[in-house]
Formats: structure tokens, sequence, C-alpha cells
């Protein structure tokens, strides 16, 4: 270590001394570098949960919906027999209210006071009458959903201790909230409208079955389409297809497809399909054959990984005891590449099932209240309803919006689990 | 019969050519002395029946439901009366809508004529006679098939090799679709970008620094010219792209070597799956996230420090995008990483690098091309990418590198120039395919030069 001795005379310098004096710093290094990987890797993960905390945070109390006790009088001077499905249900529900609260007089009084309850309570009330017109005359208790405003307030999004101006109810429904708390008929229950309606502009009236329909429908044609397609291609060019300029260009066609930007593949959709084919707007017919070409490449690419990973072998033995070269690969190869083909296409799926911007451009971001009940019936996707909630200016929608996404991302996760599962039940290392 | 039902039918109508098929094989057979004098095993000519009585009949339906529409329209728009015929082309399109609204029972936006409801009753009963027709030619072609097959199967018939040349062709039909895809997607990109071009200049479109695509529908009204310069609209992609870069490629490339160098198999197992969900959250999730938590968040940061954060900004979206981003290049640089041959490693140590150096000095430059092009798949992802953007980023084309302002990009413009009801001749909506035609030049131009990286990368060390 010394540079020289006493005298001054030069003591040769070894090369491990210089390796020595490094060593502390160069460990220094490697630690360092080695925490840099680590960090990564929980910023990474960090910004997943991050994502979950705040998705489920925000959405969790979606899933239950305040609800008003009324006591109904179906007063038959209001409900005409002969004509009950086009009577006054909304006057219903007001008198009702006006009973319940004999003291609030006044007109605007009396408007903030039906504000508390939303418009769907005077359908429940239309669907009760139609089912059963025997009711008609009695008192019935009944619960109908309350405003969205009600129902923040209840869910603590709304504060009530600040000034009357900046708040969405005004200190006398915010009384009578409390009357109706005393007397125990406010209470928030599990919120089934959410799972069994189409949209709304009431976000106590919006669910996302008209929405999960659309998808199904759109997925349906894309599954259809896509896994025929994709395994009979990824065969051909696997097994069948000879080396050529021809099958070259296919290939990278199929690798660029797969990495083209998913609007590129929406303004297709747009100009082919609706304007040159003239197919409906809006329709799932339409976004299943947007989402089909979109995931094609995916399948093609994971078909032929799966064809790949069987053994020559097999053919070999297939062609050996004299079956033809169609014969080898529909008896004996494809079964075996089955469930990688499997895996890849649920996969796709998965992917299709979330995307969103293709299906704006053919026109599925409209308003759609009724349930889909066709291919080409006007619908939208859980995705785009999401987006849809997501661009709504209640603060009710942003818990349904973060709702509607917990839901999808259980979808994905229940078709990702399934593709793992399959993986691991066939998975053959040859 | 509603296009549901004739293919139920067709179907119907080949399994029975397929029965009829198989049971004439068994009859020639039994004749000749039974089923080993057959060329084929019976099976196959029933199938060969099938196919000849199925295909056919679907590429009538294929062709039909393409072209049925079109042709429809134009014999109704032939008998309207000459008063509306003679209207400008995008009035009658809107006369057009009118009668196919009235069809389907959707609202009206124009007052309903006697004309226009007459025409409507025109086109339905087209419309009915159309299905029929069609009905009927689809299930004559599938008999038609059906009995020159039957009639045609003899012993010495090579169905097994007919068949098999017919499955062959739908592979390669199918395998085709592929190239069909990306025809398609230049010819109807190309084709409206060049109607674009004939209302705007190319030059003013390339080069031009202001966007702001607003037609005036009056001629008196404010802001009536539409300016479509294409350069703000850029430097906002690349901004937010390159904030989301710049917190991906960090991040991602550190977490491959760390899982391909230090990590044990246990870590790695739980660690890379994980991060792989990232991959997997839809983008309007991310989008969501990013308007309402990510840009309220940034923006509190930014006032704290004294900064003007507009709520929209771009770094939001960016470090949104980044996050999609991470696993994306983190599993394709661990693939890369991982082909790097273990004698290089191998000799590193024994010169006595420690694992950081032979990292940085040996593994990362061996697998340099491989990243870069995996970094460059991910800036194609990137530019591309539209919900995070449609959903946290702004609308207004501001020319600025300022990361806290608003800016616009390629897919939002896109977005909001197509979405709802739109004519389809404005330089508006027009201006929207010639982004996408953009778009799509530069992603095709960003993939294949990686895709082309990886490759040779690839090569080289198997």
């Amino acid at each position: 270590m010394n540079e020289g001795d006493s005298k001054g005379n030069k003591v040769e310098r070894k090369t491990i001394d210089i390796v020595h004096q490094g060593l502390a710093k160069r460990y220094r290094a490697e630690r360092r570098f080695r925490l840099y990987g680590l960090t990564a890797i929980l910023i990474g993960l960090l910004c997943l949960v991050i994502l979950f905390i705040s998705i489920v945070g925000n959405g969790y109390k979606a899933f239950q919906q305040t609800y008003l006790e009324l006591e109904v009088f179906f007063d038959p001077a209001l409900l005409d027999q002969h004509n009950l499905s086009t009577a006054d249900y909304t006057g219903l529900v007001k008198s009702n209210l006006r009973t319940m609260f004999p003291e609030v007089r006044g007109r605007s009084d009396k408007r903030q006071l039906y504000k508390l309850i939303s418009p769907g309570g005077a359908f429940q009330l239309r669907k009760m009458v139609l089912r059963d017109p025997d009711i008609i005359g009695r008192n019935i208790s009944v619960w109908v959903p309350a405003d969205d405003d009600v129902d923040m307030l209840m869910k603590g999004h709304f504060k009530a201790d600040v000034a009357e101006s900046s708040r969405r109810l005004s200190d006398k429904q915010l009384a009578w909230i409390e009357q109706l708390k005393e007397q125990g008929k406010i209470r928030k229950k599990f919120n089934k409208t959410f799972f069994t309606a189409g949209d709304s502009r009431e976000p106590e009236l919006a669910g996302i079955w008209g929405a999960a329909v659309g998808s199904f429908f759109a997925l349906l044609v894309t599954l259809l389409l896509s896994f025929p397609i994709g395994v009979a291609a990824a065969v051909y060019l696997e097994e069948f297809a000879p080396k050529n300029r021809w099958t070259d260009l296919i290939e990278v066609n199929i690798n660029n497809l797969a990495a083209v930007p998913s609007i590129v593949f929406g303004l297709l959709g747009l100009a082919v399909f609706l304007n040159f084919f003239g197919f409906p707007r809006s329709a799932p017919l339409v976004g299943g054959l947007v989402l089909t070409l979109m995931t094609l490449p995916t399948i093609i690419i994971a078909s032929r990984a799966a064809l790949q990973s069987v053994p020559p072998s097999i053919r070999e033995g297939a062609l050996g005891v004299g079956a033809s070269k169609m014969q080898m690969v529909v008896h004996h190869v494809l079964p075996l590449a089955l469930p990688g083909m499997l895996t890849g296409t649920i996969i796709g799926m998965a992917r299709a099932l979330g995307e969103t911007a293709p299906l704006l451009m053919i026109g599925m971001v409209a308003f759609i209240v009724d349930i889909p009940g066709g291919l080409t019936d006007p619908s939208t996707v859980l995705p785009v309803q999401i987006y849809l909630w997501a661009d709504s200016p209640e603060r009710a929608f942003v818990e349904r919006t973060s709702a509607a996404i917990m839901v999808l991302l259980v979808f994905l996760m229940l078709m990702n689990a399934a593709a793992i599962v399959l993986r691991r039940k066939f998975e053959k290392r040859w | 019969m509603s296009p549901a039902t004739i293919l139920m039918a067709l179907l119907i109508l080949s399994s029975a050519a397929y029965y009829l098929g198989r049971r004439r094989a068994f009859a020639v057979a039994s004749k000749t002395g039974g089923i080993r004098y057959l060329h084929s095993r019976p099976t196959y000519y029933g199938a060969l029946t099938a196919l000849w009585c199925g295909i056919p009949a679907l590429l009538l339906f294929g062709l039909w439901f393409g072209l049925e529409d079109k042709i429809i329209t134009n014999l109704v728009v032939a008998d309207l009366p000459q008063a509306i015929r003679g209207l400008p082309d995008n009035r009658l399109n809107l006369v057009v809508n009118d009668i196919k609204n009235l069809v389907s029972g959707n609202i009206v936006a124009g007052e309903v004529t006697a004309t226009i409801q007459a025409a409507a009753e025109h086109y339905r009963n087209l419309k009915t006679t159309s299905n029929a027709a069609l009905a009927v030619g689809m299930l004559s072609l599938g008999i038609v098939g059906t009995v020159v097959v039957r009639s045609r199967i003899s012993s010495t018939l090579r169905a097994r090799n007919l068949v098999e040349q017919l499955l062959k062709y739908l592979l390669i039909a199918c395998s085709c679709l592929a190239i069909l895809t990306t025809i398609g997607i230049v010819l109807s990109v190309l084709y409206e970008s060049l109607r674009f071009f004939e209302a705007v200049s190319i030059t003013d479109f390339l080069f031009g620094l202001e966007w702001s695509p607003q037609m005036a529908i009056r001629a008196d009204q404010v802001g009536s010219s539409g300016a479509f310069g294409v350069i703000p609209v850029f430097s906002g992609t690349l901004l937010i792209s390159a904030i989301a870069m710049l917190v991906a490629v960090p991040i991602g490339l550190m977490s491959a070597i760390y899982l391909a160098e230090y990590a044990n198999k246990q870590f790695r197992d739980v660690a890379k799956p994980l991060l792989e969900i990232l991959a997997g959250i839809p983008t309007v999730v991310y989008g969501f996230f990013a308007a309402i938590t990510v840009a309220p968040f940034v923006r509190n940061v930014g006032s704290t420090l004294g900064f003007d954060v507009s709520s929209e900004s771009a770094l939001a979206a960016g470090l949104v995008m980044g996050v999609m981003i991470i696993p994306f290049v983190s599993s394709l640089s661990d693939d890369v990483i991982n082909a790097v041959p273990q004698a290089l490693r191998d000799g590193a140590y024994s010169l006595g690098a420690t694992r950081s150096e032979t990292i940085k000095q040996v593994v990362l430059p061996a697998a340099l091309p491989g990243i870069v092009g995996s970094i460059l798949l991910a800036v194609s992802r990137a530019i591309g990418e539209t919900m995070i953007v449609v959903m946290a980023a702004g609308l207004s084309a501001n020319l600025t590198l300022n990361p806290f302002k608003t800016v616009t990009t390629v897919t939002v413009q896109i977005v909001t120039l197509l979405i709802g009801d739109q004519e389809f001749d404005s330089p508006k909506t027009l201006a929207a395919f010639a982004l996408g035609l953009v778009l799509f030049i530069v992603t095709l131009f960003l993939n294949v030069i990686a895709l082309k990286v990886v490759r040779r990368y690839r090569e080289q060390y198997e």
C-alpha cells in the first residue's frame, strides 16, 4: 500500500494492491446498482398498488345505494283503471311525500322535498301496479331509490358542515334527511340496479348490464371469427407454407399488425364497414369485426408458437404410418397444440374486452338505455361505458365508474386465470 | 328471412349434404364390394358434398351482405322525385339518412314528408325482396352443389385429395386476411386523406404551426377559417411520449436487469407476473386513474412548489402512460438480456469483474440492439396510445415544451374529430384520416425498424 519506504526507495506496487484499493468502492457501486434494480421493481409494484387502492377506494361504495321508505297509498283517484301504464306515478310519489311531511308548504319547499327521491321511484311504483293491479287502494310500504345527491351525502362524499350555497343540498333537505334517519326510513341497501339496468342520466338508475351484454355480443362475434381464422392462418404458415417471398410478406405483415395502434383499426372500421358496406352504427356486429381484425395477429402469433412446440417426431410418426399431410395436422398436431392456442385466444379476448379506442370510432359511444337484444342493436361495451361515465360531471358517477372498472377487472382476471389454469393443466414439456 | 336464419338454414342444409354424400358413398361401395374399394373413407365423400354445398352459398352471402345496402340505396335514390335527386351531395345524404332512420324506426332529424315516407316504404320493400332473393339464391346454390357432387360420387372419385385441397385453399385465404387488413387500412386511410389534401395543401398540413379544425357552418361565423397545421399536435404527442419514456425506460430496464441477473427464482416468479398485470389493465382504466387521481395530485404538488400546473397537464398523462409501458419495456428487455450467452458473463467474472460491472460492460452492450428494438416498440406504443390522453390530456393545441401546460396529441384529435354523428366530407372529419395516415406511417416505420433490429439480434446469438 505504501508509495515508498522511509529512504525514498520505490517499492514495487503490485496489481493486487490496486485491486484491493478500489475494492471497497467497487463493492459499493455493486450494492448501489443492485438497489437501483430493486427500487425499480418496487416502484412498478407500488404504482400497481396505488392504482388498485385508488380504484377500489373510489368505487367500493357504489355497490350500495341509499333507499327511502315510502308509505305509499295507491290512490284510486290518481290511478285510472283503464290506463294504468300511463297514469301519473310521479304525482303518486309526490302526494305520498307530502303526506309524510305534512308541514311542508310553499312551492319551492315542495320542489326541494320531491328532489329527495329519484325519478326511478315513479317507475318502480308503475311496475308494481302493472304487475298486480289489486294493490290499488291499499297502503304499502315501499323502498324507493333516493336521489344521487342524498346518496352521496349518506356515503359521506358531501360534507354537511359547509355553507349552504356550496353544497348540493339545502338546510331544509338536510333536516328532512335527519328526520328520516331518526325514523329509520332511510337506509343503504345492496345496489341491484347497478347490475341489472342499462345506462341512465341519473346515477342512481344507471347500471352496467346493457354495456355488459354489448360486450358479450361483440366478443362473441370476435371469438367466432378470430379463433377459426387465426388457427387456420397459423396452421397454414407453420405447416404448409413454402418458404418464399409471399409467406415472408405475410409474416412481416402479421408482426406489424400486432403493433399497429388500435385506433387505426377504428379508422379502418369506420371507412370500410360503416361507410363502404353500410353496416349499422353502434352495432356489436361491427365492433366485433373490428376487434377481430385487431386480435387476429395476437392469436396467430400464439397459435404458431403452440404449433412450433409440438415435436417433429409426432409429425414424422403420423406421416410414417401413411397419414396425408392434412390428416397429420388435423389428427395429431392440432390436438396437441390446442391448449396453447386456446391460451393465446383467451389472452387475445381479454385484450379485446378492455379495448376502447377503435370502438369510439364506429359509434359505440352513444347513450343507450335499452339492453341490446341482438348483434345489430345499438349498444355500447363495458370500457366505453366507463369512458362515458368518467366524462359525466355528477359526483355519483365517479363512484359508479370505479365500480364498473372493478367489474371489468374481475372479468379480465377471470379470463387470465383461465388461461393460466389451461396452460398449467395441459402444458407438456417434450 | 333474417340473415341469421338464412345461415342457420344453410348449416342444416350442409349437415344434410354431409349425410347424403356419406350415404351415397356407402351405397356405391356396397355395389362394388365393400368400402375398401372406395378411394377414400366415406366421411370424405360426405365432407366434400357438405363443402360444395356450404362454401359457394357463403361466398354469395358475403358478397350480397357487402353490396346490398349500396344497391338498394341507389335504387331508392333513383326513384326519388327530381327535386330531391337534384340536391347537392351532402343534402342528398341527409335525406338518405332520414329514410334509413325511418326504416329502422329511429328518430328522424328532418321532417317526414309523404315522399320520404314513400321512399322508406320502397326501401323496406326492396330490403324484404333482397332478403328473400338471397335466401332463395343461397339455398338453391347449396342444393345444386349437393346434387352435383352427390351424382359424381363413385369409387374412383378422389374425395380425400379434393377435400384436402379445398381445406388448403381455405387456410391460404385465412392467412391472406392479414395482408387484406393492411391493404384495407392503407387504402381507406389514404383515400380519405387524399380527399383532405384536395381541400388543404399538404405543406400547410405538415408544416403549419396552428391547429384549430373548426370549420364554419355559415360564412360569417367567428373563427370560420379552420387551420390544419399539424406541428403543435405532433409536438404534444412527442412531449407526452417523451415523458412516458423517461418514466418507463429507466424503471423498465432496471427491473429487467434485476429480474434477469439478481433475483432468485422465487422473487422472479412473484414479481414478474405482478409487473405484467400492469400491461393487462385496460387503457381506459389508466385514463380514469390519470384524470381522477394523478392529475389533481400533480396539480397540487405543482402549486405548493410554486408552478402553475394546468389540470390537464402533459405531465400527468405522460406519467401514467409511462407506468403503463413499464412492463412492456421490462418483459421485452428481460427476454433480450436472458438471450445473452452465459459464456460472456463467465468470461467477465473470471477476469474479476463484479456483477454490476459485468452487466454494465458486457451484458448490456451485447444486448443493446435488442434493448433499442424494445424501446422503439415502446415508443410506437406510446405514440399510438389513445384512451389515457383522451381522458387526461387536453384538446387545445399548444406549441410548447412545458410539461405543466396542456397539450394535445394526434390520437386525441382523431377521436374528437370523429366522435358522434358527422357528415363525411368536411375537411374537419377528413383531417382525422390524414392524422391517422401520419400515425400509421410513423408507427409502421418504428415497428419495422424495431422488429428488424430484434430479429437480427436474435439470429446473432442463436
